[in-house]
This record gives C-alpha cells, sequence and structure tokens, in this order.
C-alpha cells in the first residue's frame, strides 16, 4: 500500500521568485529544501523551507493559499512553466511530492499576466476576476422573488453541463497559462453555466456583452486558441465553453435588441 | 451580564411568524441612511451582504483571503439540507426540526431550530434561482441524498461541490451589489478590533494586509460572520487562514461566548500520514450513503483488506446502531471510531484508521455510478494517498471540522454587545451539541438571507443612535491598540516560529481536550496552555515588516487569540460536568460507552463573559427548555 509514509526522503534545489512589494523588481533566489517526503503537498514542503528560513532569521516566502483541498482557488504557483505544476487536473495544494524525484531543480514562479500584477513573492493581485463577476456573473434575483425549487425543470443533461462550468475555482491559472494572458476560459466558464439554465435566459445576452466588455478592459488577451488553458485548468473546464461563448457573444451583438 | 434570549411567545410553529409581524420596520426610502459592516463573505456574510443591499442598507463586507468567494463554506462537500418532502417519504418542517434538536442531544434553542426548519424551504428555492447546478433526475426535478441522523432523503446536493456552488450563489448576488455601488468590498482585510461607542457596537479597525495600512470603518451595527474557532486544534479539515480573532476580538469587549467546548469530530476524514501535515482533509458525510465501514474483528490483523474474509470484519456502525447503520450521527461514529483503534482494531500506519468500503456499492451499481456520485472525492483521496479507492478500501479517521460552540447571540442573532449580530458558524445558536450532516449550509444562508434581514430592520427602527465618525477617541484608541500589539509581535525576536506555536498548541488540545476529556486531562490542560501563552509572548520569532504583505505577522496575531481561545475552550469542558454530543467526558457515560447526559444539572448554555486580562471569566447560564421535544436518551439503535 502507498501512502504509508514508506518512501525515502528527497533532496530538492528550488529557484523561488522573491519580490518585495508591487513596485520593487524581482528576482529568482536558490534554496536547498532538505529532507522531503514524497507524502508531502507542494504547499508543505514550501512549509518545511519556509521554517528553516524563518530559524536562519531569513523572511520567508510568501504565497497564497488557503483550504488546502483545491476547491478555493487561492492557491496557484507556476512550477517548471507549469501553472499548478506537472500533475493534471490538480491544484498546487493537491500537488504531492511523490510527483518529484530526489535531486530535481524546481523553478518557482508567480502567475505571470497583465491582469495579475504581483504583489510579493508569489502572491498576486487577481482582484480583476472579481470586477468581472460584477459586470454580469450574476442572475438577477433579489433575495425572496424565487418560485418553488421545482417549478421550472431543468434537463438533467443541460443542468450537468452548467455544473461543468460551474465548477471553475477562479484560481487563474488559465490566464497564466495562455500566451495571451487571456481569460476566456475563466469568463465563458461562469457565461456557459448561467446561460445553460433557464433561470439564467433573461440576462444571457446582457451577461456576455457586459463581462466581455469588462475582461478587456481589465487588461486580458484574447483568445487565439492555444488551449493551454484547458490543459491548466485544475478543474478540466473545457475549451468548447469558450466557443460556447463566442456564439452567444456574436448572437447578443446582433439580436440583443428588443 | 444578562443573557435574555428573547424568544418570542406562543406556539413554536408561530413564533417567526408572530415575531415578523411585531418587529419594528425602516421604511424603504430610509433604509439608506443606515450602513453596517460584515467581516466575513462566506455562505453567512455572503446572503447577509447581497440581501442588506438588495433592501438598500449601505453593506461594507471584510475578507482576509484575496477574494470574498475563497470562505471556506466552499469546501463543503455533500450538501444542504431542506424539509420540502420531494421525495414523499415523509418529511416535513416538524420532522426537520425533530431531527435537529435530538441529533444536538438537547442543547439547543427549541425556537432558533424551528425558525431554521422553518426557512430550509425557502433557501433551496432561492439558490435555485440563483442558478446553482443542483443534481436532477431525468425528469429535470431536484434529486435527493441521504445524510447522518435522519431517516428521511432531504439533502440537496451538487456533486461533491454543493458548498462551492451555493457560495458562487451568494458571492454572485453579492457581487452584483458590488456593481450596483450597494456593496463596497475590502478583500486582503482582517478586522483586528471591535469599536464600541456609548456601549454599541459601531465599526472595527482593519489591517490592510496589502499595505499593512491600519484602518477604522464606522456603521450603525456590525455583523460578524466568520466562522468556527476549529483551527485551535492546529490540524482540522478548516482552511489554513480561518481562524478565531474577530470573534475573540468581540469577546474581550463584551460579547458572552457560548459553549466553547461543543467541538465537532467529523468520523470521515483522510487519517495523518506524517509530522509534515498541515491540514486533514475530510471526504464527504455522503460516502456513507453507499460505503460500508469496517475493521477486522481480530486485533493486530495486518494483512491488507482483500484478504480479510467476510466473517472476519466487524461492521460495527451496522452491529451497534442497527437503524442508522453507516448513516449514524457524526459524534456517535467518530467515538465508534476511536474505541475500534483504541482496541488494537484500528488499520493503516500507525493503527489509527478505519476502513470506508465501497466494493459492495460498486457490486451493486457498477463503478460508473459510483463515479457519478462521488468521482471528485474519490479523485482528491487517490491524490493524497496515492491509493485507489475503486479498488482498495479508504482509510479514514475522525478529525476537528466544526464549532458548535460561538458568541452568544438571542432569537435575534444579536449578541450580548447591542448592535453586533453574529451569524453562521460563528454564533452558538443552532446545533446544541452536535450538528447533524448538511445543516452548516443551511444554517449560514437561513441567517443571512431569511433571519438579519428582519432582525437588523427591527434594531435600527427601535434603537436612537448618534452619529460617529472615525475620529472619535474610541477608534483612535482601538487603532493605537492594533497597531501596539502589532508592533510588539514584530518586536519580541524570539527563536521560535510563529507555526511550531501553533502544532504545539494543536497538539495539547488534541491530546487534552479532544474526542475523549477528563477532569485530570482538562485540568492539565489549563496549566500547559498559559504556559505556552508566556513563551509565546517572549520568544515567537515573527519577521518582516508591518508596510508589506506579511503572512508571518498575520499568523502570530490569530495564533495569539487562539492561545487565549484555547483556554476558555479547556475551561469550559472542565466546568460542563456531563457528555453530550462533541463534549465527551469520559468520567459520565453509560455503561455501552455513549454519552451521559446530566439534564438535572446541565440542561443550559454556558455562556462566558470577559473579567478582565488575567482574571478568571465569569460563567452565566441560559436555562434550556424542551417544551415540544421532550428529552430522551438520543437513540440510533
Amino acid at each position: 500500500m502507498g501512502g504509508g509514509g514508506t518512501s525515502k526522503p528527497m533532496n530538492l534545489t528550488l529557484h523561488v521568485w522573491r519580490q518585495k512589494n508591487r513596485n520593487t523588481p524581482g528576482k529568482l533566489v536558490t534554496y536547498a529544501a532538505k529532507n522531503i517526503s514524497p507524502d508531502m503537498s507542494f504547499l508543505e514542503m514550501l512549509d518545511v523551507v519556509n521554517e528553516e528560513l524563518i530559524a536562519k532569521g531569513e523572511e520567508p516566502i510568501a504565497f497564497d493559499h488557503d483550504c488546502r483541498e483545491g476547491i478555493c482557488g487561492q492557491c496557484g504557483v507556476v512550477v517548471n512553466g507549469n501553472p499548478h505544476g506537472p500533475r493534471k487536473a490538480t491544484t498546487t495544494c493537491q500537488l504531492h511530492m511523490r510527483s518529484f524525484s530526489d535531486g530535481d531543480s524546481i523553478t518557482i514562479e508567480p502567475w505571470r499576466a497583465a491582469g495579475f500584477p504581483v504583489l510579493k513573492d508569489l502572491v498576486v493581485d487577481r482582484s480583476a476576476f472579481d470586477r468581472i463577476i460584477a459586470f454580469g456573473g450574476f442572475i438577477s434575483v433579489a433575495t425572496g422573488n424565487a418560485p418553488d425549487g421545482n417549478a421550472i425543470p431543468v434537463p438533467k443533461k443541460n443542468s450537468d453541463l452548467a455544473m461543468d462550468a460551474a465548477q471553475c475555482i477562479g484560481c487563474g491559472a488559465c490566464v497564466a497559462a495562455c500566451p495571451n494572458g487571456s481569460a476566456m476560459l475563466f469568463v465563458s466558464a461562469k457565461v456557459s453555466h448561467l446561460g445553460l439554465l433557464p433561470q439564467g435566459q433573461p440576462e444571457r445576452g446582457d451577461r456576455v456583452l457586459n463581462m466581455v466588455a469588462k475582461m478587456d478592459e481589465e487588461g486580458f488577451g484574447t483568445c487565439t486558441n492555444h488551449a493551454e488553458c484547458e490543459a491548466a485548468c485544475p478543474k478540466e473546464i473545457r475549451i468548447e465553453f469558450i466557443a460556447r461563448m463566442n456564439r452567444d457573444y456574436l448572437k447578443a451583438l446582433f439580436c440583443n435588441r428588443p | 451580564m444578562e443573557l435574555k434570549a428573547n424568544i418570542p411567545s406562543g406556539p413554536i410553529d408561530q413564533k417567526w411568524t408572530r415575531h415578523k409581524f411585531e418587529m419594528k420596520l425602516v421604511n424603504p426610502a430610509n433604509k439608506r441612511k443606515f450602513s453596517v459592516i460584515i467581516v466575513g463573505s462566506g455562505l453567512a456574510g455572503g446572503s447577509a451582504a447581497a440581501s442588506l443591499a438588495e433592501l438598500g442598507y449601505n453593506v461594507k463586507v471584510f475578507c482576509f483571503q484575496d477574494s470574498p468567494r475563497r470562505a471556506h463554506s466552499i469546501a463543503a462537500q455533500g450538501g444542504i439540507n431542506a424539509a420540502k418532502n420531494y421525495q414523499n417519504d415523509g418529511d416535513s418542517v416538524y420532522r426537520l426540526f425533530y431531527d435537529t434538536v435530538k441529533g444536538g442531544d438537547f442543547r439547543s434553542r427549541e425556537a432558533n431550530v424551528h425558525r431554521l426548519a422553518e426557512v430550509s424551504l425557502n433557501i433551496i428555492d432561492q439558490c435555485v434561482a440563483q442558478g446553482v447546478p443542483f443534481a436532477r433526475e431525468y425528469g429535470g426535478t431536484l434529486s435527493n441524498r441521504s445524510f447522518g441522523g435522519a431517516q428521511v432523503s432531504r439533502t440537496f446536493y451538487a456533486r461533491g461541490q454543493t458548498g462551492q456552488q451555493l457560495l458562487l450563489g451568494a458571492y454572485q448576488a453579492m457581487m452584483r451589489q458590488v456593481g450596483l455601488g450597494a456593496v463596497k468590498l475590502y478583500a486582503r482585510h482582517e478586522m483586528l478590533e471591535l469599536v464600541l461607542v456609548d456601549g454599541r457596537a459601531r465599526g472595527i479597525v482593519a489591517r490592510d494586509l496589502e499595505t499593512g495600512k491600519i484602518e477604522s470603518h464606522v456603521a450603525d451595527a456590525v455583523i460578524l460572520a466568520t466562522g468556527g474557532y476549529g483551527r485551535v486544534f492546529f490540524l482540522a479539515t478548516y482552511a489554513q487562514g480561518a481562524n478565531g480573532t474577530a470573534i475573540w476580538r468581540a469577546y474581550k469587549k463584551g460579547a458572552a461566548f457560548a459553549n466553547p467546548c461543543y467541538t465537532q469530530i467529523h468520523p470521515t476524514c483522510i487519517p495523518v500520514s506524517g509530522d509534515h501535515q498541515s491540514k486533514l482533509t475530510l471526504m464527504s458525510e455522503s460516502l456513507r450513503n453507499d460505503g460500508r465501514i469496517w475493521v477486522p474483528k481480530k486485533a493486530g490483523d495486518n494483512r491488507q483488506p482483500s484478504q480479510i474474509a467476510e466473517g472476519e470484519r466487524d461492521y460495527y456502525l451496522e452491529r451497534l446502531y442497527p437503524s442508522f447503520g453507516n448513516l449514524s450521527p457524526r459524534d456517535i461514529s467518530s467515538r465508534a471510531a476511536k474505541r475500534m483503534c483504541d482496541e488494537g482494531r484500528g488499520v493503516g500506519p500507525g493503527g489509527r484508521g478505519v476502513y470506508l468500503d465501497f466494493s459492495d456499492a460498486i457490486r451493486r451499481l457498477g463503478e460508473d455510478k459510483i463515479r457519478e456520485r462521488y468521482g471528485n472525492l474519490f479523485e482528491m483521496y487517490e491524490r493524497i494517498t496515492d491509493e485507489n479507492p475503486y479498488k482498495v478500501p479508504m482509510r479514514i479517521y475522525p478529525a476537528i471540522h466544526y464549532t458548535m460552540g460561538g458568541l452568544w447571540v438571542d432569537y435575534n442573532l444579536m449578541s450580548t454587545v447591542p448592535g453586533l449580530f453574529v451569524l453562521g458558524e460563528a454564533n452558538f445558536s443552532d446545533h446544541g451539541a452536535n450538528r447533524l450532516g448538511a445543516s452548516a449550509l443551511m444554517q449560514g444562508l437561513a441567517d443571512g438571507y431569511f433571519v438579519i434581514p428582519y432582525t437588523i430592520g427591527h434594531y435600527f427602527a427601535s434603537t436612537k443612535q448618534a452619529k460617529v465618525e472615525t475620529s472619535h477617541a474610541a477608534f483612535k484608541d482601538a487603532e493605537s491598540m492594533v497597531d501596539t500589539r502589532l508592533k510588539k509581535l514584530l518586536a519580541i525576536a524570539g527563536e521560535r516560529s510563529p507555526d511550531s506555536f501553533h502544532r504545539e498548541l494543536g497538539k495539547l488540545m488534541w491530546d487534552d481536550c479532544g474526542m475523549g476529556r477528563t477532569e485530570g486531562s482538562l485540568e492539565r490542560a489549563l496549566q500547559k496552555v498559559p504556559a505556552l501563552r508566556e513563551e509565546f509572548w517572549q520568544n515567537v520569532r515573527v519577521l518582516g515588516e508591518g508596510e508589506n504583505v506579511n503572512q508571518s505577522l498575520e499568523k502570530a496575531g490569530r495564533i495569539a487569540d487562539f492561545i487565549e481561545l484555547g483556554e476558555l475552550l479547556c475551561l469550559d469542558a472542565l466546568e460542563r460536568r456531563e457528555s453530550c454530543g462533541g463534549h465527551f467526558r469520559e468520567e459520565f457515560q453509560t455503561p455501552e460507552g455513549e454519552a451521559q447526559r446530566d439534564d438535572e444539572n446541565f440542561c443550559h448554555v454556558a455562556a462566558w463573559e470577559h473579567a478582565g486580562e488575567g482574571k478568571k471569566p465569569i460563567r452565566h447560564v441560559e436555562p434550556l427548555e424542551f417544551e415540544n421535544v421532550h428529552l430522551q436518551t438520543r437513540s440510533y439503535k
């Protein structure tokens, strides 16, 4: 049986991006990570390195994280060029050190995108995502206005497909992976989730127009079908949702007037 | 201090309706004259922010995460209860009320629980209307599953990500209000002090976690929706940033802290794998719909599970509690797992684990059906343990998951500080000594969508308050207290990292005040915790500056509060000389090892009042009356 802590500890060399704040340029700094158990998560490995830095009187590496179970979307670093690291469909916090080998060199960088300025070390500002949601990523229904939950049947396949899109955790790996720094996968996931449900129909046209406009305004690039976003997405959101959003967008451009 | 619960009179099923009519209203045009601060953006805080802004109030929302969508409600997996009776299987508002009171081991307030069961119906409707993609049947109607402590199917779910979808619903409703300018959002901000003017909550002091700036914010009422304090045990299913600082600051300003010893230990978590461990991961209770829990009959049986024949396995929950079986409530299932491991029948490294086995269900339904129901949970298990649960049974063990205790609130969800309201897990009100599965999401949304919008209006309409600015002395004093404390933490320059103190506190709490507590262990803990506090303030090492992102400084402040909160938790556990729900005092158990309540002496809420630094807090009592669900020994046999 695996997972029993029987495998041998590893020694690794880390090249980590260190940056004091928004306004100061950063650089890669090399650290040794010794005695790393393969059963540790990637972030637990950084915890160990940080404890050693504190013991030596050096400031620990700042990185974002919270739930450590792959759902909050707060963690995420670029590991050897891959957002969230080498393992498919896995957030950084769920990546375990058994994906690496003794003696490996690992380069750890923050998300790199015009829309996500670095705040410190590996921590970036993703508030642009919140602002895009505030521009239409919702169904306008004030509390108390709802009909009975079973009043409007929803075909199971639509509901399932909506759920596939709704699984997005807003981590931003899609943007970090995209050569254009585009947020199309993120935006299309929300547009598709709400557009697939009957409750989302009244605002479907306005929603896609507004969210795309806001995305452009926030400095994200446009999609040129590299599909890097899909490969990096820890929740396996598919680029078919981008195609769906483009259809909705075109339709809304022409048909959105009553 | 007087604990006035303000429970409305009348029959249980008419109290809330009557109260809604009797409460005073603020007319629509006047609502914009009132402002509300909400700390925390999870299900309770997010839903309250959206609802209050829709009504016309001016709302400010604070969260320490980089976005309100990160709040830990997002991690709830299994589902949300509602007494819809869509399954035609005998559910009703009264049955949900009854199950919750009994599940809480008769330590909750009947009137609050009945209101929760009533509004559960509206929650599902509201979430569907927001576009929450709940699981559905082929005909397009909503699907249900079963959860612990209930014999009906009343749990609504969105795969294994129900909390995520409900939170995103509330978050989106709130962000709509941000777009409209009705909610002002302060992400990466941490509340470090509550500010009182003339004895009423009038604002907070918060630190901008990017720039380190200390800021005062003023309002006509403050709402705390900051979640539970389970990270006092270090290893828990909570998020890393989850903390007790906001409620602890409020406690020190006069908000009573109720039943701190009621902590929930969830039976199905992935066992600890090593000293590096930073958190424990839950495997949803919903898995117990199809998984069977067992250990070998023989102690010290180290064979692979596949080599242990059916007759040599002990499906102990099915054996001990035949009516509820694998869906017995959390406290009961957790203690049973501990007993099995204490008998030497635990499995996996260290013998602290039991099997959760899906082979019967896979044979009966096929692997595809199981994947459809639990696929994401199975993948998560495999990523963490490197074992394939479709082939090998999962290994699980209990872990700290939720806190039923919290700030004391009256029926209107107001604390003992006027103008300070507390919602969701941060308050104590609805779950008694043990929470049933799929009820936390229900409570968070009930408080935020359907209770606070009514009760806060009543507070505003019946209270005259003077206008206050942040230049008021109370704000300046609070700012200087915060600043002094942060500077002190940075100046100690000791030998030990903040995390090392947190780990030590957690181990101590788990060993002496965890699944089993005794007078001796609690007295020991009450010696050790203050000593740890002493050492912390002399020997912690916080590097870096206060003017940039400084995660060590954030942690150190939270840990300092956790140490103090841990002491109160142990004190409450010592004083409650009975076992009930999640609080198990080994001296008080039945011959079968079940919790033995003492209704004569402890059928009450214990609410602690801060008496000043270095002084023993004062224990106040709110008697509990059970007029509808009569006191009885809980049985799931």
